[in-house]
């Protein structure tokens, strides 16, 4: 078999219908403040990704824009509310519309969170922690093979930003994921702001977590800012609050992991304290940039046909 | 109790609590980053209510706003995931409110801004325009015995305080309101509507309100502009009408649903 210098690495036992059809090169997270200014302008940008719970209204602005943007550009669906990590069974009315919204916009990948955010008919709005063992690793994976039977197509999991670990827990989160993908199916979304903000909190390497995860799931890559805080022991506490732009470390932790996984989709995510268009597209930019780079390196050992 | 109930509970908790189970590498409370998450959801929702009530929220400044709202967000916790109209129960929120009392009107004024969001995400209909009613306009029994299915987007408040003027007042450009013009305490009517992508909130006279409402309950025209007239004899039907159908107002003729009552 002959792989493309310009693919990524084959999906290795992984069922044979690919996780992402997005290019691998940098996106922009579509933020309603620049939705004109795409539309005016048509950046030259790899893909846009969006919450799909935003979008998930009847009709108005937000479908009137998405709806123009998508007929120019890849989109990712990126779902917040699903709550796969919950005790409870998921959502039936959510996924219904999550299906709707999939259906609708066709877009080129969807991913989800291992974290939980309802319980008991309430909604936290954040992306919640769960001790890893093997009840949470049951509950998981028949919810991840609930929402690709229904949505019929693979999802890709994002590793979690975590703040605090659990007694109860018997598995590393990497072994847990690693697990989850055998499992399921699934592809990896690996969030490398949210590796250095979870090594950070739990003094981890974030160079040995990421080797310790199913890379050949990987399917697509976030990167975002954080903001720092310190825990009651005064070491620091970093926060993922996606409203900085990128930090260095994290672009060196993104290069490093691309070393191991050559190009992917690469998303820019902002979702406070939102810059003017041509920042983030910067950032997507500079991703492209890294990839390029990383392949003009690794070319002569790739043969190209 | 399951694992997770405890975590949602403590994450609301008025009192900082924190669950059990948790840890920290270095043996720190994690009460202190377990803090992180209870800040997470309730700013986030805080902040998901700021958007959707700024006029409320300048009425009353932010940090009484932000204080009623974290409140709010502890009783009235989302149901959904979808946030898009989360809080549209604030206004009944502020009715029962004791702090807020002072501010008769600002309840309804909440009720205004939950009504320009959902408009804002209201489902999209193509609308009639004049050339489908050239028709019925030549015909008046015809005409009276319609009925009309309106915008999705389109509601109705009737205040007995000024919603529409201090709304508007707070739509300065350069952010400070002129309410020297505006008498909170003289009722007035609002017509919400989406035109194309645009929310318009414009005051309209109380008899048009009601007409309007008598309309989207399911009345015939006739029904409703008979209502209006008996309400207020300077009605101008020409006027409403013509203002209906150039908003976009209506989408489709009906039978009509409701006898007068």
């Amino acid at each position: 078999m002959t792989i493309p210098a310009n693919c990524r690495p084959s999906q290795g036992d992984a069922p044979a219908f690919p996780v992402t059809t997005l290019p691998a090169r940098g996106g922009v997270g579509l933020k309603p403040e620049h939705f004109r200014e795409i539309l005016d302008t048509a950046p030259d940008v790899g893909f846009f990704e969006v919450h799909a719970e935003n979008y998930m209204v009847d009709g108005g602005p937000f479908h009137h824009y998405l709806g123009r943007i998508r007929q120019r550009h890849p989109i990712s669906i990126h779902g917040v509310g699903l709550s796969i990590g919950g005790e409870e069974p998921l959502d039936a009315a959510h996924l219904d519309r999550l299906a709707a919204l999939l259906a609708r916009y066709q877009p080129e990948s969807f991913s989800e969170h291992l974290a939980w955010s309802s319980h008991g008919g309430v909604y936290l709005n954040d992306l919640l922690p769960a001790p890893y063992h093997v009840g949470t690793l049951a509950r998981v994976c028949a919810h991840i093979d609930h929402v690709q039977e229904r949505l019929q197509r693979r999802m890709l999991l994002e590793n979690p930003a975590t703040y605090v670990e659990f007694a109860a827990s018997t598995m590393a989160e990497t072994d847990f994921i690693g697990e989850v993908v055998r499992r399921t199916g699934c592809g990896l979304l690996l969030d490398v702001n949210n590796v250095h903000v979870a090594s950070v909190n739990h003094n981890r390497d974030p160079r040995a977590y990421i080797r310790a995860l199913p890379l050949k799931a990987v399917g697509q890559i976030h990167l975002a800012g954080f903001a720092r805080d310190i825990d009651a022991a005064g070491d620091p506490l970093l926060i993922d609050s996606h409203d900085a732009p990128v930090a260095q470390v994290v672009w060196d932790l993104y290069a490093f992991a691309l070393d191991l996984l050559g190009p992917l989709p690469t998303l820019i995510e902002r979702d406070g304290d939102i810059p003017v268009f041509p920042v983030l597209l910067a950032e997507a930019q500079r991703a492209d940039r890294i990839m390029r780079q990383q392949l003009a390196a690794t070319a002569p050992a790739e043969a190209c046909a | 109790m399951s694992a997770q109930r405890h975590f949602a509970e403590a994450v609301l908790a008025a009192e900082p609590l924190c669950p059990p189970g948790l840890m920290a590498w270095n043996g720190s409370d994690p009460a202190r980053r377990f803090a992180v998450y209870r800040n997470n959801v309730m700013v986030s929702l805080i902040d998901a209510l700021a958007d959707s009530y700024p006029v409320t929220q300048d009425l009353v400044g932010e940090e009484f706003f932000r204080a009623m709202a974290r409140l709010f967000v502890r009783t009235h916790p989302p149901r959904s995931p979808v946030l898009a109209l989360y809080g549209a129960g604030l206004a009944e929120f502020i009715e029962g409110f004791a702090p807020a009392a002072v501010l008769p009107y600002l309840a309804d004024v909440a009720r205004l801004e939950m009504l320009r969001v959902q408009a804002w995400h209201a489902a999209d209909a193509a609308p009639l325009g004049l050339a489908d009613f050239a028709a019925l306009l030549e015909n008046a029994p015809a005409l009276a015995a319609t009925g009309f299915d309106l915008h999705p987007s389109l509601a109705v408040l009737r205040s007995a305080h000024a919603v529409v003027s201090l709304w508007a007042a707070h739509q300065a450009q350069d952010g400070t309101p002129d309410l020297t013009a505006v008498d909170p305490a003289l009722p007035e009517s609002a017509l919400v509507l989406r035109i194309g992508i645009d929310v318009e909130i414009r005051r309209i006279p109380c008899a048009t309100a009601q007409f309007i409402l008598h309309l989207q309950q399911g009345l015939a025209f006739g029904a409703a502009a008979q209502f209006a007239l008996d309400t207020e004899p300077a009605f101008d039907l020409p006027a409403v009408l013509g203002m209906l159908i150039c908003g976009g107002a209506i989408i489709n003729l009906c039978q009509p649903r409701r006898e007068p009552a």
